[in-house]
């Protein structure tokens, strides 16, 4: 028996370039950064003090009661997921809630609430600590709380693979409706853990950039001046449909989920694989899964995250996988890192590339490195036709994430 | 204190905890049946109140206290 196609129907995010997917795709084809400096008093102690705050505070969109219960990750996985959700047009196509599915997931899950709540228990004792401390900060948050603003009862699921988390449920996505589990599936990935402990942990490896005097700047992927990756926070997410189930109820379709490829590098827990081999399997068994040519994959958006090693063991892997035809681009150059989200996200960018036909641009790409061997849309959006795109994610514990989309 | 006036104080916790409109809190009306206080939520009026009031609510008697009036009636009694 033939797999079912699965395409995508619905798009929603929230990020530090716009509250929407409209605007914040509007600002990455303008190459605008998202990256600001951190004012909060608690970052003048930091060696890291600058970071991809949202566009859009969440206390403009839910309201206060509401919000005094969900961590902000919790929050904003909800706005995307109801911004995917209208658009996809489901709202009220009487879809059958047990047919329904969600695999939302977060690289960190609810640190912000741990760290505040534990500051109320040292100050005040633990009577003050709040009742909502638990449903907040429990990784599956996210994705329970999506499921009940939509009312899914076919499962909810949590993926958590660090900064691969994103891609790896929608991967997930693709196989619950493969599997005949649900017609429909709002998958994506969320993250908010811009805080001091984070920061500081992440400095202390030293794996951020330190280009605290030109924070649009500093999210450089693939430039020579590249010092570590620039800490997001953000949602996306998408909604998944089987193809026959979209075709049927005529719903807009903005391109096929047409494969995916996971694997993992045993290798290192942190490191990854000296030669990119995790990554380099994972980008062919998402092609193999899609059943697509090579070169039909004009367009890859790059985990590129802007660090020293990563960004140059990507590019071998994407050549020594596909070739040397395909344009890269770098969105965290605008969006910076948004760990769990970023898969998300980027596959949204992807899916926008097909749609339009234009490699968003790579900002700050002003010394490229020499081992840059591909074509990279630098500095400016570039016009192309766009059968099918890849998007890769990568993440701490050795996750090798490729998802395939192709032109619906 | 009055009852009125720890209604009134009642009232701001439950609009900064629940969102429940001060105009609808009387004592007559059920915490949970009349202003939609979900058990968690009761949790934090229950601290709250205790903050404001100076009062202990221990946890075995927040199960009698189903009304804004009976909750008025035990903090005016230890109070």
């Amino acid at each position: 028996m033939s797999l079912p196609d699965v395409v995508v129907t619905g798009l929603g995010a929230t990020t530090p370039l716009g509250g929407d997917v409209a605007s914040t795709w509007d600002a990455m084809l303008a190459g605008r950064s998202g990256v600001s400096a951190l004012t909060q008093e608690w970052a003048g102690q930091l060696s890291v003090r600058i970071a991809a705050q949202l566009a859009v505070e969440p206390s403009e969109v839910l309201e206060r009661v509401k919000l005094r219960r969900l961590d902000r990750s919790e929050a904003i996985a909800i706005i995307a997921a109801q911004q995917a959700w209208a658009d996809a047009g489901l709202a009220d196509s009487g879809l059958d809630p047990e047919r329904l599915a969600v695999s939302v997931g977060s690289g960190i899950g609810g640190a912000t609430t741990l760290l505040a709540q534990d500051d109320i228990l040292e100050a005040s004792g633990p009577r003050r600590v709040s009742p909502h401390t638990v449903p907040m900060l429990m990784p599956n948050g996210p994705a329970a709380w999506v499921g009940l603003e939509l009312g899914a009862k076919a499962g909810v699921h949590s993926v958590a693979s660090a900064c691969a988390t994103g891609a790896e449920a929608i991967a997930l996505g693709l196989d619950i409706i493969r599997a005949g589990r649900a017609d429909v599936v709002v998958a994506g990935g969320t993250e908010a853990v811009i805080h001091p402990l984070p920061i500081a942990g992440f400095a202390s490896m030293r794996a951020m950039s330190t280009r605290n005097d030109e924070p649009e700047r500093a999210s450089r992927p693939w430039d020579k001046g590249r010092d570590g990756f620039v800490l997001g926070e953000g949602a996306g997410v998408v909604v998944l449909e089987r193809a026959d189930h979209a075709a049927a109820r005529g719903a807009r379709v903005y391109a096929r989920l047409a494969g995916a490829g996971i694997t993992s590098d045993a290798y290192d827990i942190v490191q990854p694989h000296a030669e990119g081999e995790g990554a380099i399997r994972a980008i062919a068994k998402a092609i193999a899964d899609a059943d697509v040519a090579k070169t039909d994959i004009r367009h890859v958006n790059a985990h590129a995250t802007s660090t020293p090693v990563g960004d140059m063991l990507e590019i071998g892997a994407l050549h020594k996988a596909l070739g040397d035809h395909p344009v890269l681009s770098a969105t965290k150059s605008m969006t910076g890192h948004l760990l769990g989200a970023a898969g998300a996200l980027e596959s949204i960018a992807a899916i926008l590339a097909i749609r339009d036909s234009v490699v968003p641009p790579t900002i700050n790409l002003d010394d490229p490195d020499e081992g840059l061997t591909m074509d990279v849309a630098a500095h400016k959006a570039r016009h192309l036709e766009i059968p099918a795109a890849l998007n890769n994610a990568f993440g701490f514990g050795g996750h090798n994430v490729a998802l395939v989309f192709t032109r619906a | 204190m009055t009852r009125d006036e720890i209604t009134a104080g009642l009232a701001e916790i439950l609009e900064e905890v629940a969102g429940v409109n001060p105009d609808d809190v009387a004592e007559g009306k059920s915490f949970t049946d009349d202003l939609d206080v979900d058990s968690l939520s009761m949790v934090e009026v229950v601290v709250a109140a205790e903050e404001k009031f100076g009062v202990k609510i221990p946890d075995n008697e927040v199960q009698n206290l189903k009304t804004v009036g009976d909750a008025v009636s035990y903090i005016a009694a230890q109070s």
